[in-house]
């Protein structure tokens, strides 16, 4: 059956007619999608770029590497080190209890600590890598790095971690850094994002917190790609952050060090300070602790140690800690007097061993007193009589304004943490504090530096300084900052007659080098380097009528809680003094027994710059001396000068 | 209708058929394809293993199939299109019964070593069914009721079949590929009228059926409808691939970001990057540029499809190169528009560009029918 013409043009003429609208139709609807397609890659591209920019462009924070510490002469005392750790990525390891499996064969790892860190990486998303190891050797480090095969999403990272290679000896001065807590960032303002970085180290105390901003440095950063699980996979560009400051401080290492080994276990500090300029050459509170244990994460049994510790070897007790001065308050009483006009020099008390004021007895520390006592013999035998006598004349706002001259009772910034103000106490001090009026008691006993009277350390280096100058010397502990020094101010005059300054520093010397001077035996035998001091005991206690009547007890029977503070200044050369040294033993016993000679030694070390020869003791003490060197554990640089001392 | 309605003797023979192909036609096709195979080279990050060599392979292969099929008398295809028809609606009986799993619908039939989708075996061959009826049937008869109700048949059976995997998608192309031939061999256009009338109140009914107990669609078909109507409203849930597509395809824009330099699909923020949604690559790759050349090339394809089929005068050749033409229009048009949100997402490749063996392979043999449609046109 054949289709006829007429059929076979009927059809294709319906045909045409069809496809010509079916054409139409598609001609539409291309038309359709042409206009969509431009409107979205031609009029929207920018939205659309936007977007697609957001989604696949991250910034990564680089860390800068934190600011240098050094001490004057360029020694390193907080660095940074090269920290090796690995990091696991769930999504890369597949089989994560496998590979921790392999990788405890490389690293020594708990049971315990294993099954940590596997809850650790359960709990975070598939693609954060989680810490397993830190502070690993280098061997451990490259082994891994070589069984990369067999280790998949394991990745060896090298990252800068602070360290302080000097360990405690600037533990309190320069604090320490720690990982950024939530508490640090609620308290900062607009914390850097750098902040937020989980290895970043902030620093916690002391310098270290106190100049944050300079050792930071600013972070640099990275431009990365990444997918759509955020894994990265490739760097577009790289932008190296900065490192921060070095900052150089007045501390000498070797002084630091052979200060805080003299100090030795007990509760103590000690203080070096030029007087010349005001730095600070030595800052040191014992007993010490190993800052790098508290980069590392301190663990609970080491910090509970050190917490519960009767000496508190975490309290800076150069700055933080303030003690009644004792004696060594003195002279800010004798300076009192002599400026207020109502004694000079060679005015006179009489000493029976006791002044009987509103009916109660207050006694000298020698019972059997010291007879006629004029202002050089007052320091000499550290006479309480006559302290007491001039108290009752000069009246304590004198004797505090005199104190707040020379720098008790007034807070010194530097950059350490919770510096105290100590006391200087006057009437309206009482007033406000207690809402009571000051007594005449109250008056004798800061005379001697005991009742309301509180110093750091440090104000005693300052007020020794300053008597020693003259000048208003601060203290200082930048010397300079990423190579710019820091100015030393030239220090104004104090407004105190140089007469007297001077017949405060003829009675220190007495107090060495006088033939009955209390700190006699720790003189210096140098004539160029002779030394001018003052003891202070200071009393932690009342002691009551009836234990006086039945005889002091002497320290050594004392629980040590209960035993006196032993406190030393002292500055020397005399004649034209150079460093200006405090020392504090909490309940050491007797200034002059226990201060006296750690300040002494210290003293030594630092006009000697390094261990002084012995001709500087008096021969009694020399093979004393010699013996204490021997068992001291000195870093081998502090040992400099010991040939010289053998010679 | 027999083989002598041809003038036999003016049909070219033997190799001479090869002077006869529609060339522009191959060339088209080869061209549309080897934008495939750099996309595809592109989305897997340079790995020519990956999925541009199989695609090659299979185009080759596709290549000499489809020449192969050219040089079969036209004839011999409407002899088998009845069996044909029975042999696809029994495959999909069997894919059903024991079809493998993937996508979450029964789609894949594994034949020993080979796997294939008899849901795009029966798009071709339910067409060459149809124009094989409408060209035996009068012409004056095509509008009859009872005439229109048997390719209606023809048409629903398949596609209740393909429904039930389920694959919605197919079934739609299915009802609207059968429609085209139907509409071309000149079925009265009041049908049609009343057939979208009825598809519009059917949505309507669907869309309030939602949530009662007589719910009509799956809850993920829901889903999908409410993701196209506003993609931006769940970024990270059902909408993520949509809203990632049309940031992919406008940060292409005028002149794109360069060859391989497209970082939502080598990230992966594309979903099915190297399938059903390879067009954004190549928009966001070659930009503006690059994906309106696509479409023009596609364009340029129906085209000529289309001429062809006004130029010959044989009936079936020429409604079943509509069908196919039809078909492919329906397949890049459809796959733009969903990429681009102007149709729910229901994955459907980009033809002769996305990856996919069956679905390559059935559309060059397609076009093997439409090349021996063209080489043994009537002539005289």
């Amino acid at each position: 059956m054949r289709k006829s013409e007429r059929e076979i043009a009927e059809s294709s003429r319906l045909i045409t007619r069809r496809v010509l609208m079916l054409g139409a139709i598609q001609a539409a609807v291309v038309s359709a999608l042409g206009l969509k397609l431009r409107s979205m890659q031609v009029e929207h591209a920018d939205e659309y770029r936007m977007l697609s920019d957001g989604n696949s462009i991250k910034i990564r924070l680089l860390p800068p590497a934190r600011g240098l510490i050094l001490d004057r002469n360029g020694t390193i005392i907080a660095g940074n080190e090269q920290n090796y750790r690995v990091t696991l990525t769930r999504e890369e390891a597949g089989d994560v209890s496998a590979v921790i499996a392999r990788l405890r064969h490389i690293i020594p790892m708990s049971d315990r600590q294993a099954a940590e860190i596997l809850e650790e990486i359960r709990k975070r998303s598939a693609v954060t890598p989680v810490l397993v190891a830190d502070r690993l050797s280098w061997a451990e480090f490259s082994s891994i790095a070589l069984n990369a095969p067999a280790l998949p999403g394991v990745t060896p990272e090298a990252g800068l971690s602070r360290s302080y290679p000097r360990a405690g000896d600037f533990a309190h001065v320069l604090g320490y850094v720690g990982p950024v807590s939530d508490y640090d960032l609620s308290k900062i303002e607009n914390p850097d994002p750098v902040l937020r970085l989980p290895e970043f180290q902030l620093g916690k105390v002391g310098m270290e917190a106190k100049l944050e901003e300079a050792l930071r440095g600013k972070a640099g950063s990275r431009r990365v790609e990444v997918n759509s699980a955020g894994r990265e996979m490739r760097e577009l560009s790289r932008q190296e952050g900065q490192q921060g400051a070095t900052v150089q401080t007045t501390l000498d290492a070797g002084l630091q060090n052979f200060a805080t080994q003299r100090l030795g276990s007990e509760s103590a500090a000690a203080v070096v300070m030029d007087v010349t300029n005001g730095d600070i050459l030595a800052i040191s509170s014992s007993p010490v602790f190993d800052p790098n244990k508290f980069v590392r994460g301190i663990s609970g049994p080491d910090y509970r140690a050190l917490m519960e510790h009767d000496h508190r070897p975490l309290a800076d007790k150069t700055v933080q800690g303030v003690y009644p001065p004792g004696s060594t308050f003195k002279m800010v009483t004798l300076l009192a007097g002599l400026e207020s006009g109502v004694i000079n020099s060679g005015s006179r008390f009489y000493c029976p061993g006791y002044t009987q004021v509103a009916g109660r007895r207050f006694h000298c520390w020698s019972r059997g007193g010291h007879g006629t006592v004029d202002a050089l013999r007052s320091l000499e035998l550290s006479c309480d009589v006559y302290y007491y006598e001039l108290a009752q004349r000069v009246g304590i706002d004198r004797i505090a304004a005199m104190a707040r001259k020379l720098g008790i009772g007034v807070r010194h910034e530097l950059p350490m943490s919770a510096i105290a103000e100590g006391i200087a106490p006057d009437r309206a001090w009482k007033r406000a504090r207690y809402d009571q009026e000051w007594q005449v008691g109250d008056s004798l006993n800061a005379s001697i530096g005991q009742g309301y009277v509180l110093a750091s350390p440090l104000q005693l280096a300052i007020m020794t300084a300053r008597v020693a100058t003259g000048r208003a010397v601060a203290p200082r502990l930048v010397r300079a900052i990423d190579g710019q020094a820091e100015a030393v101010p030239e220090w104004p005059e104090l407004d105190i007659n140089p007469l007297h300054l001077r017949t405060a520093r003829a009675g220190m010397d007495a107090v060495m080098n006088g033939s009955h001077g209390t700190a006699r035996r720790s003189r210096i035998t140098l004539p160029e380097w002779q030394m001018a001091g003052k003891t202070g005991t200071s009393q932690v206690r009342n002691i009551t009528a009836a234990e006086r009547a039945r005889g002091v007890i002497s320290n050594d029977q004392l629980p040590w809680n209960r035993r006196d503070h032993a406190l030393f200044v002292c500055f020397a050369p005399y004649d034209m003094p150079r460093y200006a040294v405090s020392v504090v033993v909490e309940h050491g016993g007797g200034g002059s027994a226990v201060a006296a000679p750690v300040a002494r030694d210290i003293l030594l070390y630092a006009l000697a710059d390094g261990l002084p020869p012995l001709t500087a003791y008096p021969e009694s003490e020399r093979a004393k001396v010699q013996e204490m060197w021997s068992r001291m554990n000195l870093t081998p640089s502090a040992r400099k000068g010991e040939g010289r001392a053998r010679a | 209708m027999s083989y002598l309605d041809y003038h036999v003797a003016q049909v070219p023979t033997g190799w001479r058929k090869i002077l006869y192909l529609n060339w522009p036609l191959v060339f088209l096709v080869t061209a549309v394809s080897c934008i495939g195979f750099l996309m595809l080279y592109s989305v897997s990050g340079g790995d020519i293993d990956k999925w541009a060599g199989p695609q090659m392979e299979r185009f080759a292969i596709g290549m000499v199939l489809m020449l192969a099929l050219a040089f079969v008398p036209i004839w011999f295809w409407r002899s088998i299109s009845g069996i044909a028809y029975v042999v696809c609606v029994l495959l999909l009986v069997l894919v059903e019964v024991i079809g493998h799993v993937g996508m979450g619908a029964q789609r894949w039939l594994v034949l020993g070593p080979i796997r294939i989708q008899p849901s795009e075996l029966t798009k071709v061959a339910f067409v060459l069914t149809l124009a094989a009826y409408y060209d035996w049937l009068p012409v004056e008869k095509v509008s009859r009721p009872l005439w229109v109700l048997i390719p209606v048949i023809l048409i629903l059976l398949p596609t209740g079949l393909v429904l039930m995997q389920p694959d919605l998608g197919t079934s739609i192309m299915l009802i609207a590929g059968g429609g085209i031939v139907m509409f071309a061999a000149g079925v009265s256009l009041w049908y049609f009228a009343g057939v979208i009338a009825i598809v519009v109140a059917g949505i309507t009914a669907v869309m309030e059926s939602r949530g009662t107990d007589w719910q009509l669609l799956h809850d993920y078909q829901f889903r999908r409808i409410d993701t196209f109507l506003d993609p931006g409203s769940d970024p990270l849930g059902a909408g993520y691939n949509i809203a990632q597509a049309q940031i992919a395809l406008g940060s292409g824009g005028w002149s794109g970001r360069g060859f391989m330099q497209g970082t939502q699909s080598r990230l992966n923020f594309l979903p099915e990057k190297h399938t059903d949604f390879i067009f954004t690559s190549l928009a966001e790759e070659f930009g503006f540029v690059g994906a309106g050349s696509l479409l023009i090339l596609y364009v340029l394809i129906l085209g000529f499809c289309l001429y062809s089929a006004l130029t010959n005068r044989d009936r079936f050749a020429s409604l079943l190169t509509i069908g196919i033409a039809g078909t492919f229009f329906l397949y890049f048009s459809i796959n733009m528009a969903t990429v681009m949100g102007m149709l729910p997402a229901k994955g459907s490749p980009l033809p002769l560009v996305s990856y996919g063996g069956t679905s390559l392979m059935i559309l060059l043999m397609a076009f093997g029918i439409v090349q021996s449609a063209h080489v043994h046109r009537p002539r005289g």
